[in-house]
């Protein structure tokens, strides 16, 4: 056993787990900075109350207030930098290993919030988009990618639950940075413009401080570490490699740019639900089709999107770990198969005024959303191997910036477009549905074209982690 | 799998046990739950 005392203490040497570690306790330490970061989905938390600092009434904003759309190009600020910060630290963090990511993780995340805040005391915009999505988007990113390839080397006997659990915490953690923004900026209110500056700085300690439980917990496994009694899984082996591909290599391949693709459509398709959730089910559900008094209330909007980030969290863990059993491509076959025919339902069930089974259809359709981000790391480490597998699934997260770019922008110019030939209710979010099911059809094609890697792009000879990243 | 098993990695010197893994999945699962409990009861508000 080597000496590292003299290691320097976030050296990767000094996160190898000693024999008996428990695997169980690498979960926790991922779902620590996953809880934390997803906080982004929660942003529209502060939409209002941002566009009100100089007005202080949400209901009538100053003319110098920020807008929404300023407000909101700082979400889509954090969700681009995540792609392209996960795509460009990937094969660093490898090297490094998952505790100096971690660790700068939790300062962008932190320092972002900070930064935001002194934004929002100045009332510069800027300083909001550099702090939050800039900074905090980088935070995003690394911090998303890196509990992954750890997680997959401590479970190859359930990748799928592993990766699952954690990405399932991102799905969460907007479930709490949204009640936990809300009761501090009631605390707050009497101290400063809506209580966000504040808010902001309390937030950017509280996560900081949170993530390092993640940071000073994440073991890796020694090198000839594997579970007791493991045997690869035979049933699904045509599709799992015993190979090692490079992140470089790998995105020369074909089965990159298909996985690519999967991504891309399944999570444009998530976007057009969630972005017009709120929307769409009170003006198809309204008192003028259902009859006064009947319609669906924005208080029942509210729940309708509330009980979607339910499902969307379970789906990440309940269809990651199905992949396990059934195999990632035919799991993909299924959101996209059962995805097509459950989003041309949407229209059909709205002009039916069947709401309890729209409900249904839609939670459905967010559970494999969610399970589409949940299930693609251990799909990735099925064809290429564990080798760089954090740095391929952080070049793969750049089709999902692109998706949160293209989705909301298919959604709304075919809803503006409806809007503008006079259709309300259903028909006007129809074509929406119509086009994302479309996109499934190309999702769909797109896995049952994964085959395979060529073992021409495999690493010769043995590797080891630490040349991972050169 | 190691594909270099006579690689002889250096690993910290500290085991671990059943109650810190307990303990761990306490210190996420609280917070956890906290949220998924507030998003539950906010979408009660659909069924009323």
């Amino acid at each position: 056993m080597a000496d590292t005392s003299a290691a320097p203490l976030l050296d990767r040497s000094r996160t190898i787990a000693p024999p008996g570690y428990n695997r169980w306790l690498v979960p926790p330490a991922a779902l620590a900075i996953h809880l934390a970061i997803g906080q982004a989905y929660a942003f529209s938390v502060f939409n209002k109350p941002l566009g009100s600092l100089i007005s202080g009434d949400p209901a009538n904003p100053a003319p110098t207030d920020w807008t929404p759309t300023q407000i909101g190009f700082t979400f889509s600020i954090a969700i681009v930098l995540l792609g392209l910060s996960a795509a460009l630290f990937g094969k660093w963090l490898e090297r490094v290993g998952p505790r100096k990511a971690m660790l700068a993780a939790s300062l962008c995340f932190g320092g972002g919030f900070l930064i935001a805040a002194l934004g929002v005391s100045l009332h510069n915009i800027w300083l909001v988009y550099f702090g939050y999505g800039f900074v905090g988007g980088i935070g995003l990113g690394i911090g998303y990618i890196s509990p992954v390839s750890t997680l997959i080397k401590w479970f190859p006997d359930r990748k799928g639950v592993a990766t699952g659990m954690a990405i399932m915490g991102f799905g969460g953690g907007a479930m709490i940075g949204s009640p936990l923004a809300v009761a501090l900026m009631n605390h707050f209110k009497g101290s400063a413009p809506q209580g966000v500056a504040p808010t902001f700085i309390a937030m950017g300690i509280i996560y900081l401080l949170f993530m390092q439980f993640g940071v000073w917990t994440i073991r890796v496994p020694a090198d000839d570490w594997k579970p007791a009694g493991y045997v690869p899984n035979e049933e699904h082996s045509a599709l799992i490699t015993t190979g090692n591909v490079s992140a470089d290599n790998a995105i020369k391949t074909p089965q990159f740019w298909l996985l690519w693709v999967v991504l891309l459509c399944n999570v444009t398709a998530g976007i057009g639900v969630l972005e017009t959730a709120s929307p769409l089910i009170q003006e198809t559900f309204s008192d003028a089709a259902m009859g006064a008094g009947r319609g669906v209330t924005a208080a029942a909007a509210a729940g309708f999107v509330g009980l979607l980030s339910l499902f969307n969290l379970l789906g990440r863990f309940f269809w990651s770990s199905a992949s396990d059993k059934l195999g990632r491509k035919p799991t993909y076959l299924i959101y996209f198969g059962l995805g097509v025919i459950l989003y041309a339902l949407i229209p059909t069930l709205g002009h039916g005024l069947q709401l309890t089974l729209f409900v249904v259809v839609a939670c459905v359709i967010i559970s494999m959303y969610g399970g589409g981000f949940a299930t693609a790391p251990a799909f990735l480490s099925d064809l290429f191997g564990k080798y760089q597998v954090g740095a391929i699934h952080g070049r793969l997260l750049t089709a999902w910036s692109t998706a949160g770019v293209l989705g909301p922008l298919i959604v709304h110019l075919l809803h503006d477009n409806a809007k503008e030939k006079g259709l309300v209710g259903a028909a006007a979010y129809q074509n929406v549905f119509y086009t994302m099911a479309g996109l499934l059809v190309v999702g769909f094609l797109a896995d049952l074209a994964v085959t395979a890697v060529n073992e021409k792009y495999q690493e010769k000879g043995p590797v080891t982690i630490e040349a991972g990243g050169h | 799998m190691n594909p270099n098993p006579n690689t002889t990695a250096p690993v910290a010197t500290e085991a671990s046990s059943g109650g810190s893994a307990v303990l761990a999945w306490l210190y996420v699962g609280i917070p956890l739950a906290w949220g998924v409990s507030q998003t539950f009861m906010k979408a009660l508000a659909l069924f009323k």
